[in-house]
């Protein structure tokens, strides 16, 4: 790994995330690396997807900023944030593509609105991306005619298609079969490294975590906020009784064991 | 912050060697999927010049290659390949080498497994028709399951929820009041003030009531009312069951022994036909209320004489017939509307289709089935008149 140049590629300050009276962050802080697969995970509950979506300026937060590549996710700066959409790729949890369109044009419409390019670059590259996902020959197929796991594949292919420097996944292996799953973390890994693309991944499936992960922060419900970050294979004999709990998959003390 | 990517903004292009000889490309820079097929362009361009033997392509410089710009590398050598130019990449860098290693040049040419079918036009009329006959018949077959569905609850009307009955009424009835009122009243309004305008010519200014109260009461009331409702209620009873249908809640009921049809359907279907005739009756009153203005505020008639003219003119076999009439739409709209929603499979997409489907469908058929019941109102007017 090259990852002895740490330079910071999101900067997380201060941010403070709440629903009408509800806080569901408070105050948190932390950096995304260039190059790093950062792993968000925690308990049902514990605001993984809320940090996400507030650092794809999907949401506004109460108090603090998130920076990606020096430019805050809620300028309102038109040009820059034009900018920064096209630094940026979201694989959502259940792929999020257009039903009306086919695999092929819905990997193409970034393409086509954000770029001026020839008619046969789009083609090549949409070919290209559906192909890094192993969906080869899938373009003409409509969404509904795949399975959850193609559908996810072609919604990642979707998020790389303007190559963004940082890519979110939003809980990738959540309702996938155990071998799906894992070959999807071994794609991100593979895309990681080849395309030197920043990721940063919300899930609470173990597995995945260990198999694709630089480094975790972890999140907790009653904290509202980051209670460890490192590496996970670290964290695994942490002394605080909740990271333990998670990292080896032992009850809180809601359900007692039998 | 700023100072996170020193990064060329573009890319740099040296070409060395002879025309007709080995050529060598040294790139430099940034190259990505903004300006790559701009360098492509004057790469073919250099290419067509000087017509090199060989041709090798420097990568020593490139300080940022994506995978667009690495795609369009790899274009450049299959055409070079073409031309049979012997082509190679020198002096790659190890970021390079990953992102050319992603790109699986067999795999660009693998043909889509599906190709995309074009129907000629005897082709598309025979598949739109196939398509109309399809859907007449589960039209019919949905039709058929709800009336076997009430004709089953008749005998058992407490197994009917009535509770959902009665929300349905007051989102399909009671909150259409003012919007309904509304519409009627200056539809009665232009009724009577653009007819003047010929009655007046005959000196027939006086027809004017007779005329405002025979279209509410005869056609206009029921029609306003089953317009009103198909594009109010239709289109939300086939969104709502839409989406039960694509949450697999449809699915839910059906498992825990609950007869979708029953359950869903009957409900709305008894609502609509419950309030339409209330809301036929306040459309009518709302339309004759409207000419009643428009008759003593702009036109020269006395308050008494319209009156007077509206209550010789007002048939009550128009009104029950009107009625009745009403009822009959208010069925065809929320069948039409529980029958598209149960249609829905799939997405999100799919919702929307069906509840414009319910509304075209919906109104076309309340128009049908109000010239077929203005023929029956012909023959069987003697037997009540």
């Amino acid at each position: 790994m090259q990852k002895t140049e740490k330079k910071p590629i999101i900067k997380v300050e201060n941010l403070t995330a709440r629903f009408g009276d509800h806080t569901v962050l408070s105050d948190v802080t932390f950096k995304v690396y260039r190059g790093e697969i950062l792993v968000i995970l925690g308990g049902s509950g514990c605001g993984k997807s809320t940090l996400m979506k507030h650092m794809v300026g999907l949401h506004v937060p109460y108090t603090g900023r998130v920076l990606i590549d020096g430019i805050d996710v809620n300028t309102d700066d038109d040009r820059q944030l034009n900018q920064l959409r096209r630094k940026i790729g979201v694989s959502f949890q259940s792929g999020a593509l257009f039903g009306s369109m086919t695999l092929g044009e819905n990997v193409a419409l970034p393409l086509r609105e954000h770029m001026h390019l020839p008619e046969e670059a789009v083609n090549g590259i949409v070919r290209m991306k559906l192909a890094m996902v192993n969906l080869a020959g899938f373009e003409n197929h409509l969404p509904s005619e795949l399975s959850g796991g193609m559908q996810k594949r072609a919604g990642l292919a979707r998020a790389m298609a303007l190559d963004p420097m940082v890519l979110f996944f939003d809980e990738p292996s959540a309702g996938l079969d155990p071998v799906t799953g894992v070959e999807l973390d071994i794609m991100i890994k593979r895309l990681n490294s080849g395309m030197g693309t920043t990721m940063v991944v919300v899930t609470h499936e173990l597995q995945s975590i260990f198999n694709i992960s630089d480094r975790v922060i972890m999140l907790d419900k009653d904290a509202k906020g980051i209670i460890a970050e490192g590496d996970p294979k670290v964290l695994k004999d942490s002394d605080d009784q909740r990271v333990h709990n998670f990292f080896n998959r032992e009850p809180a003390g809601h359900e007692k064991e039998v | 912050m700023n100072n996170l990517a020193p990064q060329a903004e573009t890319y740099g292009l040296d070409v060395e060697g002879q025309k007709g000889q080995d050529v060598r490309f040294a790139l430099s820079g940034r190259i990505a999927l903004d300006n790559v097929y701009g360098l492509l362009e004057e790469l073919r361009t250099k290419i067509e010049e000087m017509r090199p033997a060989k041709l090798e392509v420097d990568l020593a410089q490139v300080e940022y290659l994506d995978s667009s710009g690495a795609l369009a590398l790899i274009f450049l050598e299959k055409e070079a390949k073409k031309k049979d130019v012997p082509f190679e990449f020198v002096n790659t860098t190890e970021e390079a080498q990953r992102i050319l290693g992603l790109i699986d040049p067999e795999e660009l040419d693998v043909p889509p497994l599906r190709q995309e079918i074009r129907l000629n036009f005897f082709e598309f009329v025979g598949k739109t028709s196939l398509e109309l006959g399809a859907e007449g018949y589960n039209l019919l077959g949905f039709f058929g399951k709800l009336l076997t569905s009430l004709l089953y609850l008749v005998f058992r009307p407490r197994q009917i929820r009535w509770g959902e009955v009665l929300v349905y009424m007051q989102k399909t009835g009671v909150e259409a009041f003012p919007i309904l009122g509304m519409m009627s009243l200056l539809m009665g309004l232009v009724l009577a003030f653009m007819s003047s305008f010929t009655l007046r010519e005959f000196g027939a200014m006086i027809y004017v009531a007779a005329l405002v109260d025979v279209a509410f009461t005869r056609e206009l009331g029921s029609l306003l009312t089953g317009i009103l409702i198909a594009g109010r209620s239709g289109s939300s009873f086939a969104a709502e069951i839409g989406t039960m249908k694509v949450n697999e809640e449809v699915d839910a009921l059906e498992v825990m022994g609950f007869e979708p049809v029953r359950f869903l359907a009957v409900p709305k279907v008894l609502a609509t036909m419950f309030v339409m005739p209330v809301l036929t009756l306040y459309s009518m009153l709302f339309g004759i209320l409207g000419g009643f203005l428009a008759a003593v505020t702009l036109l020269d008639l006395t308050i008494f004489t319209y009156v007077n003219e509206t209550r010789k003119a007002l048939e009550f076999f128009d009104i029950f017939y009107s009625l009745f009439k009403s009822v009959i739409y208010g069925m065809i709209i929320a069948v039409i509307g529980c029958q598209r929603g149960f249609q829905v499979r799939g997405g999100a997409q799919e919702v929307g289709t069906a509840t414009t489907s319910a509304v075209v469908a919906g109104l076309f058929l309340i128009i049908v089935a109000a010239a077929v019941l203005s023929i029956v109102d012909q023959y069987i007017r003697p037997f009540f008149g």
